[in-house]
């Protein structure tokens, strides 16, 4: 029977940003204009808070989090997850009280305790044994909470030896591992932790990870975790809330969120239908560039998609500004955390193409693709390998569902973990 | 495992606008933040420096000295039949005090513009510890007193029990208009030219160089105006004790403004803290 820990009712919250006025503009106002204008708005600054409309046409309102409303219960761990600028800080930092909202209601159960910064407080001059104390005071452990559990501190982040040099000459990991350490054994009943593992080498973050995890696990605190690394959140957390432009847009468990996270970020692409990349992320020199696609797998039973170990063929057409050869024409697939699992280029089978001035149309049949059941991305390569330069390299933007072939009809989600598929079998020895 | 949660789960309501009372209760949950802030300053005073902790015994020692050429052998200002020096001291004493606690404290609040956007405690901690830290560099300059007295064979009447009185008084006046220089400073970095401008104008208007009682009759009430006019007298009153008196309606004038000042600088800083972390 778990408790609700943290409520959100409808959180709003607005900032005021100030348009500081271009050079000539504001000078030109008269002097007397300049002055009364400050005089007014001092008294009005002085004595009303800052939030409030001012008439100032210099001021904009920018909606940071719009109407935000999710309940987390006891020992969940929930990831925050969202693009740059969503408002994911801003939500952290209400519920750290922080900021204040501007409206809604949030009612807390238990002692939170925040991460939205490594080393916060950590001053250079003093010692690593000095800090600790700091920090901890900082985050809201008491003088003997801290005397008792110093010696777990330092083990943990491996700064032993340097313990009593001042943290100026830290290594940037040691400070980070030193930072982390502390406020990971603050026992605070809710811990709000906010991208401070981009920081730090792979060994470090899966030790933070693995503390969080004993953290709410063993006894039952919860944990709230904001991160751009989505290994990072499906490793740690069973639920996610998603966060897009302030406005929440999902709150379910982390394989569906995955799933929406991805597909907004990329676009759907159907089999049998000419997809137009002429308004896609690229780079390249752009001499020659993809200018429209279509995929089938030539299979009735899952509508063309590709399925498991079975044929893919895709039909690109590429123009080109004048006739040259090409020694590296790809076709590249994703999975939905970016890794590159397909690489279909011909520059392995050590093939050349010739294109033509303006437009060329390509057939690249994949025999097998041996992917599992999921969603996957597709991004196109194009170079010059005797120049070296890279003619159009496209951003994995469109998305491929590969689909069961076994059962009917597509859009079953099999949230299987892996890729790669295999041929084995499995026979007794006597 | 339920007995333990009943007195943790007590519920925390965070709404735009809500007068927390909770403020105070955190206030003193958060009460070690006071000394370690304190201690943070002290002590990174001193790092990497040679003589370390000396320096705060210099400094006050020296100043006194260049007082008592200035205003006692070049300027010959009246003495009251006390040493010279201990009167300047006297008066020295808790100017120093003030105007350090001004200076850190409206400071203090952008110099840790990285903790108050980042973590949450109650914000009224940081300009009281700086207050704090004035306060300990005041308690090592009262040992030189000490050891001007016993240098000068000066032994203090009784009136020197009431010293603690007056210290807190100080404190108050420092503490009010701190607040308010702190508060504003967040938002208005005017506040940072104006603070240095303002202690040194202070230092010559207050009566620290000289007695008060050079100040006319009729213009000593207005002169009380300032507030630290009543607490150096009061100083000068509990140490120096014999001929000195106590003015009481200008006495009483500074001890109000003090006050005043205290009260509403409380209420603008708790005003304004919200914004602290937007605005700094």
């Amino acid at each position: 029977m778990s408790e609700t820990v943290i409520k959100v009712e409808n959180l709003t919250k607005v900032y005021s940003i100030s348009h500081q006025g271009e050079g000539s503009a504001t000078y030109s106002k008269s002097l007397r204009e300049t002055v009364s204008d400050s005089v007014n708005s001092l008294g009005q600054k002085l004595f009303r808070s800052s939030s409030e409309k001012s008439s100032n046409s210099n001021r904009e309102n920018f909606l940071a989090l719009q109407n935000i409303s999710f309940e987390i219960k006891q020992g969940d761990r929930v990831g925050i997850i969202g693009r740059n600028g969503a408002g994911k800080s801003t939500l952290l930092k209400i519920l750290s009280r922080i900021t204040e909202p501007t409206s809604g209601r949030i009612s807390i159960r238990g002692r939170v305790a925040s991460l939205l910064e490594v080393g916060t407080g950590f001053h250079p001059e003093l010692t690593g044994r000095e800090n600790i104390y700091l920090n901890g005071a900082i985050l809201g452990m008491g003088k003997i909470e801290i005397q008792q559990k110093f010696n777990e501190i330092v083990e943990f982040a491996g700064v032993s030896r340097f313990i009593d040099t001042p943290v100026k000459k830290y290594s940037s990991g040691m400070y980070t591992r030193l930072a982390f350490s502390v406020a990971a054994h603050l026992e605070p009943e809710i811990l709000i932790v906010d991208e401070v593992l981009a920081v730090g080498d792979v060994q470090f973050q899966k030790k933070c990870l693995g503390k969080m995890q004993s953290i709410s696990q063993d006894q039952g605190r919860t944990v709230l975790f904001v991160s751009h690394s989505m290994d990072a959140i499906q490793r740690l957390c069973s639920k996610c809330l998603m966060l897009e432009k302030g406005t929440l847009v999902a709150n379910d468990v982390t394989s569906n969120v995955m799933a929406i996270y991805f597909s907004t970020n990329s676009q759907e692409s159907l089999p049998n239908t000419w997809i137009d990349l002429s308004n896609v992320n690229r780079s390249g020199t752009g001499e020659a560039r993809f200018s429209k696609f279509q995929y089938s797998s030539f299979n009735d039973v899952t509508s063309s998609n590709p399925y498991p170990d079975g044929a893919l063929e895709f039909i690109l057409s590429i123009e080109s500004d004048q006739r040259r050869s090409v020694g590296s024409l790809a076709v590249t697939i994703y999975n939905n955390l970016g890794v590159k699992l397909v690489n279909a280029d011909i520059a392995a089978l050590g093939q050349i193409v010739t294109l033509n001035e303006g437009q060329n149309v390509f057939k690249l049949k994949i025999e097998e693709l041996h992917l599992n059941p999921g969603m996957y991305a597709i991004g196109f390569w194009l170079a010059d390998l005797s120049s070296k330069s890279v003619l159009d390299f496209v951003e994995p933007t469109f998305n491929l569902e590969v689909v069961d072939s076994a059962t009917e009809g597509f859009g079953g989600k099999r949230s299987s973990d892996v890729a790669v598929t295999c041929k084995f079998s499995l026979s007794a020895i006597e | 495992m339920n007995d333990q949660q009943s007195p943790k789960t007590r519920e925390l309501v965070i709404e735009a606008g809500r007068t927390e009372k909770q403020y105070w209760k955190d206030l003193w949950r958060y009460r070690e933040l006071f000394y370690f802030l304190a201690w943070r300053d002290i002590l990174v005073r001193y790092k990497q420096t040679a003589i370390g902790i000396a320096w705060a015994l210099i400094r006050p020692f020296l100043t006194m000295v260049v007082f008592t050429v200035v205003f006692g052998n070049i300027a010959k200002l009246p003495s009251q039949g006390v040493p010279y020096p201990i009167l300047v001291f006297a008066g020295m004493l808790p100017w120093q005090f003030f105007s350090n606690a001004l200076g850190e404290c409206s400071n203090s609040l952008i110099g840790n513009a990285n903790l108050i956007s980042k973590v949450y405690f109650p914000r009224l901690i940081v300009p009281t510890s700086a207050i704090i830290v004035s306060f300990v560099d005041f308690m090592i300059s009262g040992m030189i007193l000490l050891g001007l007295m016993a240098w000068y064979n000066f032994v203090p009447s009784i009136r020197i029990l009431t010293l603690p009185l007056f210290i807190l008084i100080a404190s108050a006046a420092s503490m009010g208009v701190g607040l308010w220089l702190a508060a504003l400073t967040v938002k208005y970095r005017d506040f940072r030219f104006v603070v240095p401008f303002i202690i040194q104008f202070g230092l010559y208007i207050s009566p620290v160089g000289f007695s008060s009682s050079i100040v006319p009759e009729q213009w000593r009430l207005l002169y009380s105006l300032n507030p630290m006019v009543g607490v150096i007298d009061g100083f000068r009153w509990a140490i120096l004790g014999g001929d000195s008196n106590l003015y009481l309606p200008g006495f009483l004038l500074s001890l109000s403004l003090v006050f005043i000042f205290l009260w509403s600088g409380i209420w603008y800083f708790r005003k304004t803290e919200k914004t602290f972390a937007d605005v700094i």
